[in-house]
């Protein structure tokens, strides 16, 4: 079993929706306009206008040319993140998840840099969260998901995040984890279509698509193969499993 | 009851009992209060979070780092000038081995020390050990650098301790009582028969060649933390040799700057000599011009490869952003070669030219800096229309480079006159050229990744605090330990006295008569 | 007219430096035939490839440079052999070299030209050879190539002389049973050279100078030699440390070069008392430290390569490791460190015979070095398909390895004609260097200064 997703940016409208169910669905912290403008924003789903960094192609307003990517962690199958952590805080799993153990996490950042996406994110403070009836934040989110995995040393997924560690996305694995457990409590098997991230959920233009690669029946997989398919820096030898659809 | 040359005992061993003066006082209290105050900035950095660094997304890595790979890298002038001479047998090193191998240790554990400071959960540190992975080059530099700082200080002790056990025969009666216990702890029963000889220098000899490998990994290593991932800038094979180039490089920097340090204020005038200055000058102009052969050859591959993610890394270098810090660190890097290597090759008759006096290198600099400011800011548009000429330009920085090498030209005789003075002010060059260079490595890889907008660093009050307590806390380091150790390696510049009457004393055969004999000036005495 | 003979420093070893250039012997001329043979060879291999084109040679697309230009870097690497002992020993004060100097040299001067002609046959129209003068784009590293090694054979030529000078007039002086022709050559080359202090003063001067510009030269030389690859994008050239890489390595083979000529020429004129067995151990302390360098770069390259796993770059990394050029590869490593490092450590002190096998050994594993760094990178570009036949197989034919032959067959017969009209080991310069009988076991013990004043 291999999760994989797949964006359609021919109905992807960049209206943000995945990023915001992401980050109430795992308890993203928030952080306040001063730190926001020091580029601090966690956001685990992104979107951001492509190229990020204009060139002379992008133009000059009105006649500018860019387009807008929405990027989860791309769960890349030879990760550089995992390489370089020295502690075995983030990990790939057998089912090709790269996942982040918050328990274990000494705070180095050594995975922050390597990773060439830049999906990674650090808690500089404490984390907060914008409170519902009061105009501060809080130092726990009155409104939680409470989901979490935990246990033998592991705290990961919405689990709420101490200070001083690095965070990203989890493809949801918390809802993996009770598709899993209620496919056992009714004593049948586990299939991938039984769970989706909260982004694949939210989509507003049911752009998003999740499922097994390795099932060659799948969505994911009879996308992949598509003409307009793509990933980002194919040339980096990360071999991500996020795959795009160009605009058609 | 170890005896010891009494010139020895005036010089090295008296000051360490006399009770510590004013001047110590004051300057052991000025670094407490900056360690202090680094204290509490740390303190707070911890309670609150690095949110308080100026750290951000992308640049995760700051301040901290670089001044991590900047202490790691001072502490390989221990090494060179202990181990590699000594392998070597060149006989002048005797006097600063002390002084270099102090450097050593206190670098190392200050540079460590930036390492915790910049880890986000400085209390899961155990984590690295109970559940390291090898793969990673943090856990190699982990390794390596352990390796070489228990080297270090075994490499420091050992020869420590016939010194020791000198001050714990001589120490005089009014000596206090716990300075007594510690020397003839530490002394470990050394009473410098002929067996314990055999087995001290055999043991610093081993130790000699073991840690020279030790110290090439320990920077190669940390190079391949930052050259084993594959941001444009730091994907660079060339990593490793550029690093431990640049860590001997600075370590010759701060040796000077120290063994000056010592000299000046233990009067050790008649030990660091102008020998130890003039050799080590020679190894500090070889490393400079090595270091600039492979910064040239960095910057120069990814000028030829233009490739997208990496041109503009070094375009922010050359012109944009980061310019003034990288141009500072090339001024820098040649103004230390200047001041060592020109005197060197100035004829004593230059003295009486006209510009070669210090008020024209004075003028000459202070045209310089017109030419400077008027090429580099911007000005009122009257001037404005002229300067962006390109010929006017061009004409500018011709201008500008006479007038640098004129004010280099007017300062020399001045340095050759001064062979030590000009010896510091390389130093202070490069120490703060080679800090320069790890900021323009690490940051401007950061600030402009594939896929994050390009973002700016401005490093906050924590971390110039935390900085200027950790030079402090070296500083202090220091001050302390030549205040119970002596400064110069009693028994070994004792055996080189020994060494030299000894060969004094050997008849080589005379030679056949030779007129070329007689001709022949070796230049480059050593 | 003959002039005064003029005045030459006393040297014990000079009748048996000068023995060789009494007589020519049988072997000689046998071995020049034979040479002079294996060259016809080459070139006849070159005039079918003048007339029919390159491709009587295996070269194909995408492997455009093969052993041609493998042999270029080889001999301008070996060709830093006289440097490194001449200029840069000679900087850093290492008397032991004196001996050396000459027949180091030597194998610079006459690896060169060599160097300079694998170029030429390399190129597709070598008549237009001039139009990289007359047409010249200095942006271009062939271009800096050019400039920087005709700079560094000029230089040679200059400093060889010029360090031969005073040994032409011993020899005008000494031979006066050698042919009219020898003799009025030594007549002309010498110059006039009298022997005054005054000329041996200006002499070592210049050397001085010229030691500096030389070392410097030297590490422009094949830095630059190596930026016609590294300045390219191909993944495997494309690496910031192919310059110091190229350096030490062209060093570690000069040297090695010089370990065999030198035991060759001790043993074959019969020089055992002035070529003693102390060079070979300071030669021997300064290659293991070369290969150890070598270790270090080669590692450093590798594991940087790796660990970014660029699936370009990983193309090429695992067809030195694992694919077709892994052979080769490996023996690589094997001929120029494992062996030699361990020759070197535990069998090679003063024992000569051991320190040439491992040099010899050091020599074929650099080639095939400088073969591994240029032809896999070729063998698997990334946009030319190589699963089409032939495509990214390169198989050099008879009339490279002919040329090749005769290339290395010329370079020993101007050594080996060399060595019989000049005397291989400077006898001005070995002149008041008594204390060569003295054996070093370690580097001279200076004068320590203590206590002197300054």
């Amino acid at each position: 079993m291999r999760w994989s997703m797949v964006i359609d940016l021919d109905k992807c409208v960049a209206c943000q929706g995945c990023s915001i169910a992401c980050r109430f669905e795992n308890n993203t912290p928030v952080v306040n306009p001063s730190e926001a403008l020091k580029g601090r924003a966690i956001r685990w789903n992104d979107v951001f206008p492509l190229p990020i960094n204009p060139t002379e192609e992008t133009g000059e307003y009105p006649h500018v040319q860019t387009r807008y990517l929405t990027r989860p962690c791309m769960h890349c199958d030879n990760p550089p993140c995992v390489k370089v952590c020295p502690v075995q805080a983030t990990y790939k799993d057998e089912e090709g998840l790269v996942r982040q153990n918050y328990a274990r996490c000494i705070g180095c950042r050594f995975c922050t840099v390597a990773c060439p996406y830049g999906v990674r994110y650090f808690n500089w403070y404490a984390p907060e969260w914008a409170g519902a009836l009061h105009a501060t934040p809080v130092s726990a989110p009155e409104y939680a998901n409470p989901d979490r995995i935990e246990g033998g040393g592991d705290l990961e997924g919405p689990a709420v995040r101490p200070l001083g560690v690095v965070e990203k996305c989890t493809f949801c694995i918390h809802r993996m984890q009770k598709a899993r457990a209620r496919a056992e409590a009714e004593g049948r098997d586990f299939r991938a279509d039984e769970y989706v991230p909260a982004c694949v959920e939210t989509c507003t233009g049911k752009a998003r698509f999740f499922g097994d690669l390795d099932d060659l029946h799948s969505t994911v997989s009879m996308l992949a193969v598509s003409p307009r398919a793509f990933r980002l820096l194919e040339d980096v030898g990360t071999h991500p499993k996020v795959i795009y659809l160009r605009e058609g | 009851m170890l005896k010891v040359d009494p010139r020895d005992k005036t010089k090295l061993i008296d000051p360490l009992f006399a009770a510590p003066g004013a001047r110590f006082w004051l300057a052991a209290l000025a670094l407490s209060a900056v360690i202090a105050w680094g204290g509490t900035m740390y303190a707070r950095q911890f309670i609150f979070g690095l949110g308080e660094t100026g750290m951000n997304r992308p640049t995760y890595w700051g301040v901290y780092m670089v001044n991590f790979i900047f202490f790691i890298g001072i502490s390989h002038a221990g090494t060179l000038i202990s181990a590699i001479l000594r392998v070597t047998g060149a006989e002048w090193r005797r006097p600063i081995t002390r002084v270099a191998e102090a450097i050593t240790t206190f670098a190392l554990i200050v540079g460590t020390l930036q390492i915790i400071i910049d880890m986000g959960r400085p209390d899961r540190l155990l984590f690295v050990i109970l559940h390291g992975r090898l793969q990673s080059p943090i856990l190699w530099d982990v390794i390596s650098v352990t390796a070489y700082f228990l080297g270090s200080i075994t490499y420091l002790y050992l020869p420590l301790i016939p010194d020791v056990a000198i001050l714990r025969d001589n120490a005089p009666e009014t000596a206090p009582g716990w300075q007594r216990k510690l020397y003839t702890l530490l002394a470990l029963g050394w009473r410098g028969n002929r067996e314990q000889w055999a087995r001290l220098e055999k043991a610093i000899s081993i130790m000699a060649v073991f840690i020279i490998p030790v110290a090439v990994s320990v920077h190669t290593i940390i190079s391949w933390i930052l050259a084993t991932t594959v941001q444009p800038g730091w994907h660079s094979s060339i990593f490793g040799p550029y690093f431990v180039v640049g860590a001997i490089f600075s370590g010759i920097g701060a040796l000077f700057i120290a063994m000056t340090a010592v000299r000046k204020v233990l009067g050790l005038e008649q030990y660091i000599a102008g020998r130890q200055y003039r050799n080590l000058g020679l190894l500090f102009v070889t490393m400079n011009a090595i270091w600039a052969y492979f910064t040239y050859a960095e910057h120069l591959s990814i000028a030829a490869g233009q490739q997208v993610e990496e041109f503009p890394v070094l375009a922010a270098k050359l012109w944009g952003e980061f310019a003034p810090g990288f141009w500072l660190m090339v001024a820098l890097m040649a103004a230390a070669f200047w001041a060592l290597a020109v005197p060197r090759l100035l004829p004593a008759a230059a003295e009486r030219v006209p510009v070669f006096r210090p008020r024209y290198a004075l003028a000459s600099a202070g045209a310089a800096a017109v030419v400077l400011f008027l090429l580099v800011t911007p000005q009122p548009t009257s001037v404005h229309a002229a300067l962006t000429d390109a010929q006017i330009r061009t004409l500018g920085w011709a201008l500008l480079a006479l007038f640098v090498v004129g004010a280099g030209l007017g300062v020399s005789p001045w340095l050759k006159a001064r062979p030590v003075t000009a010896s510091v002010i390389a130093a202070v060059c490069v120490v703060i050229g080679m800090w320069l260079e790890r900021w323009n490595i690490i940051v401007p890889t950061l600030t402009h990744p594939r896929l994050i907008p390009y973002s700016l660093y401005q490093p906050t009050l924590t971390e110039i605090s935390l900085t200027a307590a950790s030079l402090a806390l070296f500083g202090l380091m220091f001050l302390v330990f030549f205040k119970l150790f002596p400064a110069v390696s009693i028994w070994e510049v004792a055996e080189g006295r020994v060494i030299e009457e000894a060969q004094s004393k050997i008849v080589i055969p005379a030679p056949e008569p030779s007129e070329t004999r007689r001709l022949r000036q070796r230049r480059l005495k050593l | 007219m003959r002039p005064a003979a003029s005045y030459h420093p006393q040297n014990k070893h000079e009748d048996a430096i000068l023995s060789p250039l009494r007589r020519i012997t049988f072997a000689d001329r046998w071995l020049w035939a034979v040479l002079l043979g294996v060259m016809g060879l080459g070139a006849y291999a070159y005039s079918r490839q003048w007339i029919f084109g390159l491709g009587v040679t295996g070269l194909n697309r995408p492997v455009y440079w093969g052993v041609y230009i493998t042999n270029f870097v080889f001999f301008i690497g070996l060709a830093h052999s006289g440097t490194f002992i001449s200029a840069i020993l000679r900087l850093a004060g290492a008397e032991w070299r004196k001996p050396l100097t000459r027949a180091a040299e030597a194998i610079t001067l006459f690896s060169l030209p060599f160097g300079v002609a694998s170029i030429l046959i390399d190129m597709g129209r070598p008549d237009r050879a001039l139009n990289v003068i007359l047409f010249g784009r200095f942006q271009s590293p062939l271009l800096w190539d050019f400039t920087a090694v005709s700079l560094y054979l000029f230089s040679s030529v200059v400093f060889f002389y010029l360090s031969l000078l005073p040994d032409i007039a011993l020899c005008r002086d000494r031979l006066t049973e050698a042919p009219l022709w020898q003799q009025r050559m030594y007549d002309l080359f010498a110059l006039g050279w009298r022997g005054h202090p005054e000329q041996f003063r200006r002499l070592e001067r210049v050397l001085d100078g010229m030691a500096i510009f030389m070392t410097m030269l030297v590490v422009t030389v094949h830095t630059v030699v190596s930026w016609v690859f590294g300045m390219t994008i191909q993944p495997g050239w494309h690496t910031a440390l192919i310059g110091p890489f190229f350096l030490l390595g062209a060093i570690f083979s000069g040297t090695a070069a010089v370990v065999i000529a030198l035991a060759i020429l001790r043993r074959v004129y019969h020089m055992e008392e002035v070529l003693t067995v102390n060079l070979f151990n300071s030669l021997r302390k300064l290659l293991i430290v070369f290969t150890l360098g070598w270790l270090y770069m080669i590692v450093a390259e590798h594991l940087t390569i790796f660990y970014g796993s660029l699936p370009d770059e990983m193309e090429v990394f695992w067809q030195k490791f694992t694919g077709e050029y892994a052979p080769i590869f490996w023996l690589m490593v094997l001929t120029v460190f494992v062996l030699p490092l361990i020759i070197f450590v535990f069998l090679g002190k003063s024992r000569i015979g051991w320190m040439v096998t491992a040099s010899v050994l050091v020599n074929v594993g650099m080639w095939l070095e400088r073969y591994v760094v240029i032809v896999p990178t070729e063998t698997r570009p990334r946009l030319v398909s190589t699963l089409m036949e032939g495509i990214g197989n390169y198989q050099p034919t008879w009339v490279e390895g002919a040329i090749t032959a005769a290339l290395f067959a010329g370079m020993v017969l101007l050594y080996a004609v060399f060595t019989r009209l000049f005397p291989v080991v400077p006898v001005w310069e070995t002149a008041e260097a008594v204390e060569a009988e003295v054996p070093p076991a370690r580097p001279r013990r200076r004068v320590f200064g203590a206590g002197r004043p300054r």
